[in-house]
């Protein structure tokens, strides 16, 4: 049982820095922007091929550092020549500019490196066990993602609190017009802003890509959870996206492991239902691992009946 | 240092502006007075870049209408807005850092003499400015547009909501904003500040300059007083 929570824990601190590393950027852009972008998933995916390629000519370590730059530099392209000259036409435009990305960058990387996965592997360097805990292994790859990702996340928290782009990007969150009056180009912000959360999907799939399977398919999978992150954490909170992205790593990661089901928790509180038969029985006996794709979709729903701004969300809308 | 010609502006299809002309010399206080919705705060926002203008602004003999609200601002314009649009989630300190055009810029007002005429602001430099009071408030956004250094500041409606204690301490502080150098255009409801300090003033009317004088000479022309003041 120790065992089990040790593990989860671990494993839900850093699935759920991936995640935030995934939904930073797109808090941001959308708390500066108002564009909910379709195609950051796309980024993290783009990452991962990236880091692909580097990696076959001039190894993992090159790889870590100019994936993410590249993914970055493609991300100020879309903002800039893309996104911005859309911008006039509303929300809408810009919605559905993004969703068209989605679908480019898709098409695009089936056409680069085919429909089937990659051999994208784990740096042999990385790839040994670390330490065994009670006869689970913990790989050194894994503590090099979660090395990672807290240093992102600690790179992230200065930037954002302590730097002078840092409080431009916060004060243009509530007041952008304001912003540009006191002399700060928003408009390039914006762009750095978007290129910077584009990276740091990136960087995810550098370090997610080879731990996970780098195929077409991986921007579908992981999008719809990155989104689910945001609107739980609060459209354009950056501490509110950190909080659910853990949340949500947390609840995806206990429930695997847990291999009860219903009736078995209603038999704790001596609560049986003898005559359950057809839906009510199947209910019943549904295990609670394997809920664990639904989760998330669930807590998501809930959040928006009850509390729609999101856990630390100040937007009206 | 600034002339206005020909000045249009639209919401959608609205036609907001039509035609303004104004100017305001070096060094001086000029007040733009007008009801509610004749146009006089869109007349900043377009100066500012913020609306699109169609018409001639020049500045400092340069033509700036079209230009990028930063570009303006680069350029020498300071504008405070209505209704304060301080940054609420960050600090005092912070704020006044954000006025500031460059790390360190050095002009003629610092934040060190922000605070040392406003103490309050000083005592409180590290308080979230969503929490201090709306007198300071509007301190804090006139003095936010003034560390940026500009040659010219357009401040809207800076004594609205504020105790007669306040609003007299606005009023030094523009009188100490003109005497540093500073060419000010002042959007105002309150007719006695206005004329108490203003070199010449211009009233507005359905989007276009209807009167435009001295404070002795809109005094003696109570005409226009009752037709384009007086609700």
């Amino acid at each position: 049982m120790l065992e089990f929570i040790l593990f989860s824990c671990i494993n839900s601190l850093l699935y759920g820095l991936l995640l935030f590393m995934l939904s930073s950027g797109l808090t941001l852009i959308f708390g500066l922007m108002n564009v909910l972008n379709f195609a950051h998933a796309s980024f993290f995916m783009l990452g991962a091929y990236f880091a692909y390629e580097i990696s076959t000519y001039i190894g993992f370590w090159p790889a870590l550092v100019f994936a993410p730059l590249g993914v970055g530099v493609v991300g100020i392209f879309i903002e800039r020549y893309g996104l911005r000259s859309v911008h006039k036409y509303g929300h809408v435009a810009e919605l559905l500019f993004t969703f068209g990305v989605f679908y480019v960058i898709d098409e695009l990387v089936i056409l680069i490196w085919g429909r089937n996965p990659v051999p994208y592997e784990v740096p042999g360097g990385l790839d040994f066990t670390l330490l065994t805990i009670m006869n689970t292994n913990f790989s050194a790859y894994r503590a090099f993602m979660l090395l990672i990702s807290v240093a992102m996340f600690a790179v992230l928290f200065f930037v954002i609190t302590r730097s002078r782009l840092g409080l431009i990007i916060q004060a243009a969150l509530t007041h952008p017009e304001t912003v540009g009056a006191l002399g700060h180009n928003v408009p390039s912000v914006f762009m750095y802003v978007f290129g910077g959360g584009a990276a740091l999907a990136g960087l995810a799939g550098v370090i997610g890509g080879n731990y996970l399977i780098t195929e077409p398919a991986m921007a579908q999978n992981l999008g719809p959870i990155v989104f689910v992150v945001v609107v739980v954490g609060g459209m354009g909170s950056l501490t509110g996206a950190f909080v659910a992205s853990l949340l949500i790593a947390a609840l995806q990661t206990f429930a695997v492991g847990m291999e009860v089901s219903l009736s078995d928790l209603l038999a704790l509180w001596d609560v049986y239902i003898p005559e359950a038969s057809g839906i009510i029985e199947d209910l019943l006996r549904i295990q609670v691992s394997h809920t664990r794709g639904m989760l998330p979709y669930l807590f998501m729903v809930l959040m928006l009946v009850f509390k729609p701004k999101g856990l630390m969300g100040t937007r009206e809308e | 240092m600034l002339a206005v010609a020909d000045l249009n502006a639209y919401y959608g299809r609205s036609h907001v502006l039509q035609g303004v002309n104004l100017k305001v010399g070096e060094g001086e206080i000029v007040s733009l007075l007008g009801r509610n919705g004749v146009g006089r705060s869109t007349t900043c926002r377009a100066i500012m870049g913020l609306v699109a203008p169609h018409g001639s602004i020049r500045f400092k003999d340069k033509e700036i209408a079209g230009l990028k609200p930063h570009a303006i601002a680069r350029l020498g314009v300071g504008y405070v807005p209505e209704d304060r649009e301080i940054f609420p989630r960050l600090t005092v300190i912070q704020n006044l850092i954000l006025g500031l055009k460059n790390k360190g810029q050095k002009g003629r007002w610092t934040i060190e003499d922000v605070f040392e005429l406003f103490p309050r602001l000083g005592e409180r430099t590290h308080v979230l400015a969503g929490f201090i009071s709306g007198g300071e408030q509007q301190m804090l956004t006139m003095c936010r547009t003034l560390v940026g250094d500009p040659d010219f500041i357009m401040i809207d409606e800076p004594t609205e909501g504020l105790s007669p204690k306040m609003i007299e301490q606005v009023r030094q502080l523009i009188q100490e904003i003109a005497q540093s150098g500073i060419s000010v255009l002042l959007v105002e409801q309150k007719l006695t500040i206005a004329l108490a300090i203003s070199h010449r003033i211009y009233i507005m009317g359905h989007g276009r300059i209807v009167f435009e004088g001295t404070p002795s000479e809109f005094q003696e022309n109570t005409d226009v007083r009752k037709e384009w003041l007086e609700i």
